[in-house]
């Protein structure tokens, strides 16, 4: 099953590509192609692994759990074809968002560098290979913040990288800790001691290291501060790219972990996640409603939504994990959605700050219906997806009497709604304010509006045949609830 | 820093570090080593003609440029995928091939030392890169 390992290589292949490829143009058909050969990959995984239910590939022969394993489960292979649809939607976006300087300064390499590490990270069975995966994005998403060598850039990408290396910290140290006391870092085999051991207090120390590093990474209430500092600070399509990949990646380890293996003392872990969760989600509520730039409003709202999907895992009944992996794979979608949607006004109306702009509903009625229904999506509107993921969610909480979350929850769906209608209002309905007037363009070319076009249409079919997703996300949550089939495949019992 | 001191080292310590990359990276497959270290102790040695004179000097006096030896690094590390592939083994499988000297001695090659060259030469061109834009900042 050397397919398995495709994810990571298609974006190695197309990085040698871009070292080789020099002309601009020849770039950017390579990488949409490069990304719809990933996608296309990715949803033949996703229906493989539906048959198989676990695919293990043992990278050089070597079974786990000595060396490096790379295991496709369905949740995985979600995750996977989630990313690697935005990826195709980011490709094609930047052929038209960055400025020529930009381009010379090699954005798709690192682009590919940034998607092999995300790739990476949902794939592997292992915790230091995990761990080698976050380095790369690390390394690749510092690149792309400082294309572009602005100032205010620089800051934003020092504070980026000092707090994600902080993280980076506590990752190695749990991961020490961790290795010292059980000698093995593959997950299943961590999973199978870990699960009837009488001493599994004494892995809360690595768990709480694990938990900062992946919170930080994942933005979560009181470790977030490096986000807002920084995703307003670079172009546009790098700021949608890191909105749709970079948390997700630290909620999807999160989830992984906390099912897999520190599932010990649920009484301190599902309490804390889900104190944490509501702080979360009312934080970044709250905070985005302050703003009047766009991108500002909708970083704070990245944190406000990580809250649901934390609160899906600190509920822990299969149906809340369902919950929070369909809210995952929803939010991913809507919310690069809209940021690609704010970089289409600002090229429309010359700014992010929503008061310079304006009238956009009248001039440009195609671009309100991209952002409407992401918009919808992230209010938690029916038809469209996160209507679904918050009702799972919700019901999962009342089902398990966790009333005070689902009720935190149902009150933060009004701030989103609030946020959302605050961008629809000053954007969309009010006319353009007189000052700002000469900024004002009308045309949007076809290549700028598909990718929002493409992921809106994604959101809307995900909300119409959200039955037959719930239904796979549900198995893929049943997966993780009951780990054993996981184990047994992974350690070839 | 303009040092005589330090452009003179640097010449005899670029070549101490350089022989110890090489070192580093033959010694690799099951002792402490491989392409990673080698690569980043190939890398020092730039960095320390760049201390000596100037980033600038330092990458135009590098006969092979840091993006060809990322790209270069990068197909090799490919390339070594392929023989464990073509013999139906799982990717990176190690494959190796003996080349008798005379008697009692052979020198053995496999696919992970071919990987073990690529990483060497990606890190060195990383590094170089890395250096390079942090002190134009």
């Amino acid at each position: 099953m050397n397919a398995i390992a495709l994810p990571i290589l298609i974006p190695l292949i197309m990085m040698v590509i871009l070292m080789i490829v020099r002309n601009n143009k020849a770039a950017q058909w390579i990488s949409s192609a490069g990304t719809i050969a990933l996608f296309v990959l990715s949803v033949y995984l996703l229906l493989e692994v539906n048959q198989k239910e676990v695919m293990v590939l043992y990278l050089g022969g070597w079974e786990a759990p000595f060396g490096i394993t790379l295991v496709i489960d369905r949740l995985s292979a979600v995750m996977l074809s989630t990313t690697a649809l935005i990826g195709f939607a980011i490709a094609v976006y930047a052929t038209k968002f960055f400025t020529p300087a930009h381009r010379e300064s090699r954005f798709y390499f690192f682009f590919f560098a940034l998607l092999m590490g995300v790739n990476g990270a949902f794939i592997t069975g292992d915790v230091f290979n995990l761990y080698v995966w976050f380095e790369v994005m690390l390394m690749s998403s510092f690149v792309l913040i400082t294309l572009g060598s602005k100032r205010a850039q620089l800051e934003g990408a020092i504070k980026y990288l000092a707090l994600n290396l902080i993280g980076s910290m506590f990752f190695l140290a749990g991961l020490g800790l961790l290795y010292g006391k059980t000698g093995t870092l593959n997950m299943a085999h961590l999973a199978q001691i870990l699960i009837d051991d009488r001493n599994a207090i004494l892995m809360n120390t690595s768990a709480v290291l694990f938990f900062i590093a992946f919170g930080i990474k994942a933005a979560v209430f009181p470790l977030f501060f490096w986000l807002p500092a920084s995703y307003h600070t670079p172009n546009i399509t790098v700021s949608s790219l890191f909105a749709g990949l970079l948390t997700k990646v630290g909620v999807y380890a999160l989830i992984r972990f906390f099912t897999l293996f520190f599932v010990q003392e649920p009484a301190f872990w599902h309490n804390l996640l889900l104190v944490i969760a509501g702080f979360t989600m009312v934080i970044g509520g709250m905070s985005a409603s302050i703003y009047y730039d766009s991108r500002r409003i909708l970083s704070y709202h990245i944190i406000s939504q990580i809250g649901y999907m934390v609160m899906g895992l600190g509920i822990f009944t299969p149906l809340a994990i369902a919950g929070a992996i369909f809210f995952t794979i929803h939010n991913m979608l809507a919310k690069t959605n809209v940021f690609l949607v704010a970089g289409i006004i600002r090229k429309l109306r010359g700014s992010f700050d929503l008061k310079k702009v304006g009238g956009l509903f009248n001039s440009n009625p195609a671009v309100a219906v991209v952002f409407i229904i992401p918009g919808l999506a992230l209010a938690g509107v029916p038809p469209v997806s996160g209507f679904f993921a918050k009702f799972i969610l919700i019901k999962a909480g009342f089902d398990a009497g966790q009333y005070l979350i689902s009720g935190v929850a149902i009150l933060t769906g009004m701030l989103t709604l609030y946020s959302m209608i605050k961008i629809w209002n000053e954007a969309f309905l009010k006319a353009q304010p007189k000052e700002y007037e000469k900024e004002v363009k009308t045309r949007v070319t076809f290549a700028e509006i598909f990718p929002s076009a493409l992921l809106a249409m994604a959101s809307l079919l995900l909300g119409i045949f959200a039955s037959p997703v719930f239904n796979y996300i549900m198995k893929a949550a049943e997966q993780l609830s009951d780990p054993v089939n996981y184990i047994t495949s992974v350690l070839n019992l | 820093m303009n040092s005589v001191i330090l452009k003179i080292a640097s010449r005899y310590v670029r070549l101490i570090l350089f022989s110890a990359a090489i070192f580093a990276l033959l010694r690799g497959h099951n002792l402490p080593g491989g392409g990673f270290i080698g690569g980043l102790l190939a890398g020092l040695a730039v960095v320390y003609k760049g201390f000596a004179y100037t980033f600038r000097e330092a990458r135009q006096s590098m006969r092979l440029k840091p993006e060809f030896l990322i790209a270069s690094g990068l197909s090799i590390v490919l390339l070594s995928m392929i023989p464990g592939i073509l013999n139906g083994k799982n990717l990176m499988h190690g494959i190796w091939y003996k080349i008798p000297l005379g008697e009692a001695m052979e020198i053995k090659i496999g696919t992970p030392f071919i990987f073990d060259i690529g990483v060497f030469l990606t890190v060195i061109g990383v590094t170089v890169i890395f250096l390079l834009v942090l002190n134009r900042e």
